[in-house]
């Protein structure tokens, strides 16, 4: 076995260990089925539902990833251009702030009104929500460069791009990772608000939309088998991250007691 | 171990006021001073340096000991243009610092840190690298070119970050207790290699160093400096033929001369 793997049991036996108490609980009669169904229950309705559950995975799978993607590339890029000038921070920064105080919810609903029932409104609903833990921890990060790395590039003659490039976004790296982690966990939460808000036309409308409308529909079981699904896509994404981070930045990843 | 550094980049005709070479390499510290506003409760000031005056001709190695608080770390930053002096003057070609913590980037390989000077004078990476690999090779570091600067003990990282400093092709060095973190042994083996390679390509060095032997041993000359307010004391002429075996009589001689300069070692902790 590999270490990763037992590094995992421990989480994969406390789930088991929840599951078959949930199992237990509902099998005694501790609750209507209805209102909350087994987990086989739930087991049963995610075969059955096997197609229509992965249909619907694909919208809110593209909305969390580009959502993500878009969140990224602008949080970056606006950490960069508020690193660099002052008063660009002095503008900016107050009114990225504020945007996170206005409840997405309000935010979402707003935009469908602008943009209509497409992806358009999700993805900015997604990116909105995705993108202030990237800004935030990358303008830190690029912050936290140590002085005398800037001192000893200066001795070099570097540019202001150079030190960018060389010091400062090395430097930031494991931060906007970070952010990243965060943006990803934040998504999933954002692309529900988006399509729950949403009358959204056609078969498969995402994973949300599924969620309340077989709520509504008393198909508690399928509900369950959809939310396991958005859970299992949150995890899907944020291993695929700490997977790349260790592939983009190894240095921020040193096996314990090695520091010097 | 071989030394050649071929490191100093092609003379560039640049036509300075009064340029002869001479000037240009020389490094000339005239009467400098420079007190920070401190950061203790009491508010007090802290004179780093106290009109220092210092030379160090072309090709001339100086070396400035003292013990810590003596403004030495002060000193190579105004030679390198890093901070202005609050008075006096400083006049010197551009200065490569070696600086006391090694400073080498995480998230480079040792190779790619020891490049570092090269690629930001655009150097492409390929070449950068072979230049800095064959310097490698010369200090004892081959093989350790993939590694991070996590994985090399303290004195190989100090190697890097002297090969760094070397291929910044500055005409002065300006070098930082350079050899502060290597054992003994390896040590003395840097300090045969750069007395090697500034034989056969003189460079004006400014070292600083708190080790009085190691000063006498590579030096040309010796600034001896005294804490708070940082101040030159004296000057010692070493003019001893090198190699110089650190047992060699008149070594240890000069060595107790500079000894006695600093002062007695209860004068010393009084001060």
């Amino acid at each position: 076995m590999t270490r990763r793997a037992r590094n995992a049991l421990p989480a994969i036996a406390l789930a088991l260990v929840l599951v078959g108490a949930w199992e237990v609980y509902v099998d005694s009669g501790g609750v209507q089925p209805l209102v909350l169904p087994a987990p086989h229950e739930v087991a049963t309705a995610a075969w059955e539902n096997a197609g229509l559950l992965a249909h619907n995975l694909r919208p809110t799978a593209e909305e969390v990833v580009l959502g993500v993607a878009l969140a990224l590339a602008a949080g970056l890029a606006l950490a960069i251009a508020i690193h660099m000038s002052g008063p660009l921070r002095r503008a900016v920064y107050p009114l990225a702030v504020g945007s996170q105080a206005v409840p997405i919810a309000v935010i979402a609903a707003l935009l469908i009104y602008w943009w209509g029932f497409g992806i358009v409104p999700k993805l900015a609903v997604v990116t909105l929500i995705c993108f202030f833990p990237v800004l935030v921890t990358t303008v830190d990060g690029l912050a936290s460069v140590d002085e005398e790395q800037l001192k000893l590039l200066r001795t070099m003659d570097a540019s202001r791009w150079q030190t960018l490039r060389f010091a400062e976004l090395p430097a930031a790296l494991p931060a906007a990772i970070s952010g990243a982690r965060i943006a990803l966990t934040v998504a999933v939460i954002g692309a529900y608000i988006a399509e729950s808000q949403t009358a959204t036309t056609g078969p498969y409308p995402g994973l949300g939309h599924e969620i309340n409308a077989d709520l509504t529909a008393l198909q508690t079981p399928r509900a369950y088998a959809a939310a396991a699904v958005l859970f299992a896509l949150a995890i899907a994404c944020f291993y695929t991250l700490a997977l790349l981070e260790r592939r983009v930045a190894p240095w921020a990843h040193r096996p314990r007691g090695e520091h010097r | 171990m071989q030394a050649q550094l071929k490191t100093r980049p092609e003379p560039r005709s640049r036509s300075q006021p009064g340029g002869t070479r001479e000037r240009r390499q020389a490094v000339s510290v005239r009467e400098v001073s420079r007190t920070y506003a401190s950061r203790d409760r009491a508010g007090a000031s802290v004179q780093a340096l106290d009109g220092v005056s210092l030379h160090a001709a072309e090709h001339e190695v100086l070396a400035v000991v003292g013990p810590s608080g003596c403004g030495k770390t002060t000193l190579l930053e105004l030679i390198c243009g890093l901070q202005a002096p609050d008075s006096g003057s400083i006049e010197c070609a551009p200065a490569a610092l070696m600086p006391q913590r090694d400073l080498l980037m995480p998230w480079l390989s040792a190779l790619d840190n020891a490049a570092l000077a090269l690629r930001i004078a655009h150097v492409r990476r390929a070449d950068a690298r072979a230049r800095a690999r064959e310097l490698f090779a010369e200090l004892g570091l081959a093989g350790w070119e993939e590694a991070r600067p996590h994985e090399l003990s303290g004195g190989m990282r100090q190697r890097v970050a002297f090969v760094r400093t070397l291929l910044a092709g500055k005409d002065i060095l300006c070098l930082d207790e350079p050899f502060g973190a290597l054992d003994a042994i390896t040590r003395a083996d840097m300090h045969a290699w750069l007395s090697d390679a500034l034989a056969q390509e003189p460079r004006t060095v400014v070292l600083v160093t708190h080790d009085v032997e190691e000063a006498i041993v590579l030096a040309d000359r010796v600034a001896i400096m005294a804490p708070r307010p940082g101040r030159v004391l004296s000057e010692l002429d070493v003019s001893l033929p090198r190699p110089r075996g650190r047992t060699d009589p008149r070594v240890v001689a000069l060595r107790e001369r500079a000894l006695g300069a600093l002062g007695s070692p209860h004068e010393r902790l009084a001060r």
